[in-house]
């Protein structure tokens, strides 16, 4: 049967067409069109290893982020509240100094005062001895018109001194 | 709405098989002036010229005119080459003397072409041109070009993956490249890519172009023995020549009993029968599959005919019968084109690969140390 029987025009034809057909394709298709894919492939590869490593990444920075954000927070807090601490602690500190300046203060006006005081004392002494000394004097003067009194007084100090003796 | 416009798809389906039917008539009727002139309708004969060769291309709706195609022919005194509308029609041709006609019927080479010598006919070397051919030269042309249109895309765009047609074409390369080539041959998926993929594409080019029915298709080229050979000739030249030691050790001294290979060589027998029956199994399947696609689209549409012989109703009814089927047919074909193209690469692809595989006693022994070691390791990690 003829279906069954191969013919030789077309074996030869068909021998001939593929090997132009292998031979142009191979030459000129299949390395661009073969590389092209295998490269677009590792391309696409890469890209999701890229992408997921760049989420990784982003995620890390975005966890590392946060720690540094609640340090900072942290930091913050602590920051604040010695802060605070130092403020209550010159309050306290001034507020001594200033007790203590205000004491030092006082006590010397106190000095001051009992000098004043003691030097009035002096001075008052002193004028009430001139004015006891002046009035005395009159006195004196005045009793020491009469001979016999200052006989009389003469001898009654030269008695005294001699009491003394 | 929807239900209107199914109405309406309901008529034109109803309009077309109605006609259908009444083309059935006419059948009946050009069957009945030309039964007057002609001999009898000849199923057979219809049947295995469309799935044969043949020294012209016809024309749709032409049975007497037929595109003319280069005749070349080696006979007793050399190369002639002439059209082939010298002798279609039946004539002889007369090329410098030398006489030249197609083979009449009953004739051992029917319908071929003959050198007549001496009144007598002798078959010459005949590589002619035919429609087989012919067809054969489209299809390269045709996958040619469209591979190159794919190569020059990728020059031009470097990675960009191409749109729309070229996209398909590449869909189907990869589909072939990463799906059959690379799984099964691994690190020598570069080298043998090339032959795979063009074959892959020539059959289906040429299987698809075989279901077009007129003039670029219609070639029942993948159905034809010859072509299917040629094929499966190249796919084991590949697979014998690019061989590993390995392959050939398996084949005359395989690691069987000694009984089996030594005296009688047994074994050896059986693996040289095995190289040859896997390229005859591809030729064989490929031809016969779309041998007989082509066949039965062939006897349903030559059902209105031998129907409407009978009677006008007959050739009616057979008529939508036929051609449901027909379109069917063709669709079932459309789908087979792909799959015996696809099973014809990955067939190649396997009995390559095979031919490329390492001993597998290193690798047993690599898959035994292995095991070991991974027994060995096994109570600590379980430990662990």
């Amino acid at each position: 049967m003829e279906l069954f029987t191969p013919d030789f025009g077309l074996i030869f034809w068909m021998f001939v067409a593929f090997g132009v057909l292998f031979l142009v394709l191979w030459k000129f298709a299949w390395p661009i069109i073969l590389k092209t894919v295998d490269s677009r492939a590792e391309l696409i590869d890469k890209g999701v290893e890229y992408a997921q490593n760049a989420k990784e990444q982003l995620d890390n920075a975005r966890r590392e982020a946060e720690t540094y954000l609640n340090e900072a927070r942290r930091q913050q807090a602590d920051i604040l509240r010695d802060a605070d601490k130092m403020k209550t602690q010159i309050i306290e500190q001034a507020r001594q100094a200033a007790q203590v300046e205000a004491q030092k203060v006082m006590d010397n006006a106190k000095l001051q005062i009992q000098q004043q005081q003691k030097e009035a004392q002096q001075q008052f002494r002193n004028q009430v001895s001139e004015f006891a000394l002046a009035i005395a004097g009159k006195v004196v003067h005045r009793q020491m018109e009469e001979d016999n009194a200052q006989n009389q007084l003469v001898d009654s100090l030269l008695d005294e001194i001699e009491k003394k003796n | 709405m929807s239900i209107d416009r199914n109405m309406k798809r309901l008529y034109t389906i109803l309009t077309v098989f109605l006609l259908s039917a009444f083309a059935g008539f006419s059948a009946y009727c050009s069957e009945a002036t030309d039964s007057a002139s002609q001999e009898k309708l000849n199923p057979k004969e219809i049947i295995f010229e469309h799935l044969g060769d043949a020294y012209g291309w016809e024309v749709p709706f032409d049975h007497h005119h037929r595109i003319p195609l280069p005749v070349i022919v080696y006979g007793t005194d050399g190369f002639h080459c002439f059209s082939s509308s010298h002798i279609t029609g039946g004539e002889t041709y007369d090329d410098n003397g030398h006489l030249f006609c197609l083979a009449p019927y009953g004739s051992p080479h029917e319908g071929k072409v003959v050198e007549i010598v001496d009144g007598k006919e002798v078959r010459p070397i005949d590589i002619s041109i035919t429609k087989n051919v012919a067809a054969l030269i489209i299809s390269v042309l045709l996958v040619a070009g469209l591979l190159l249109w794919l190569a020059a895309f990728h020059r031009r765009n470097k990675f960009k993956a191409p749109r729309k047609g070229l996209g398909a074409i590449e869909a189907l390369v990869t589909f072939i490249y990463d799906g059959v080539i690379k799984p099964t041959l691994g690190p020598q998926a570069r080298k043998f890519a090339p032959y795979l993929v063009t074959v892959f594409f020539f059959i289906l080019a040429m299987n698809l172009l075989g279901l077009i029915v007129i003039f670029p298709g219609g070639a029942n080229l993948t159905g034809n023995i010859a072509v299917t050979l040629v094929l499966s000739v190249i796919t084991f030249l590949v697979t014998n020549l690019m061989a590993n030691k390995h392959y050939w050790k398996e084949i005359f001294w395989p690691e069987v009993p000694i009984w089996l290979k030594c005296p009688i060589p047994i074994m050896q027998v059986i693996e040289v029968f095995g190289m040859f029956t896997k390229p005859a199994a591809l030729t064989v399947r490929l031809f016969a599959n779309m041998m007989g696609g082509h066949m039965i689209v062939i006897t349903l549409t030559l059902l209105i005919f031998i129907f409407s012989a009978v009677s006008p109703a007959a050739g009616g009814g057979a008529t939508v019968v036929s051609l449901i089927f027909s379109i069917f047919m063709l669709l079932i074909d459309v789908l087979v084109s792909f799959i015996q193209a696809y099973v014809f690469t990955m067939l190649s692809t396997i009995f390559i690969s095979l031919a490329q595989e390492h001993e597998h006693t290193k690798e047993a022994h690599e898959v035994e140390e292995a095991l070991q070691s991974e027994l060995a390791q096994g109570p600590l990690v379980e430990k662990h």
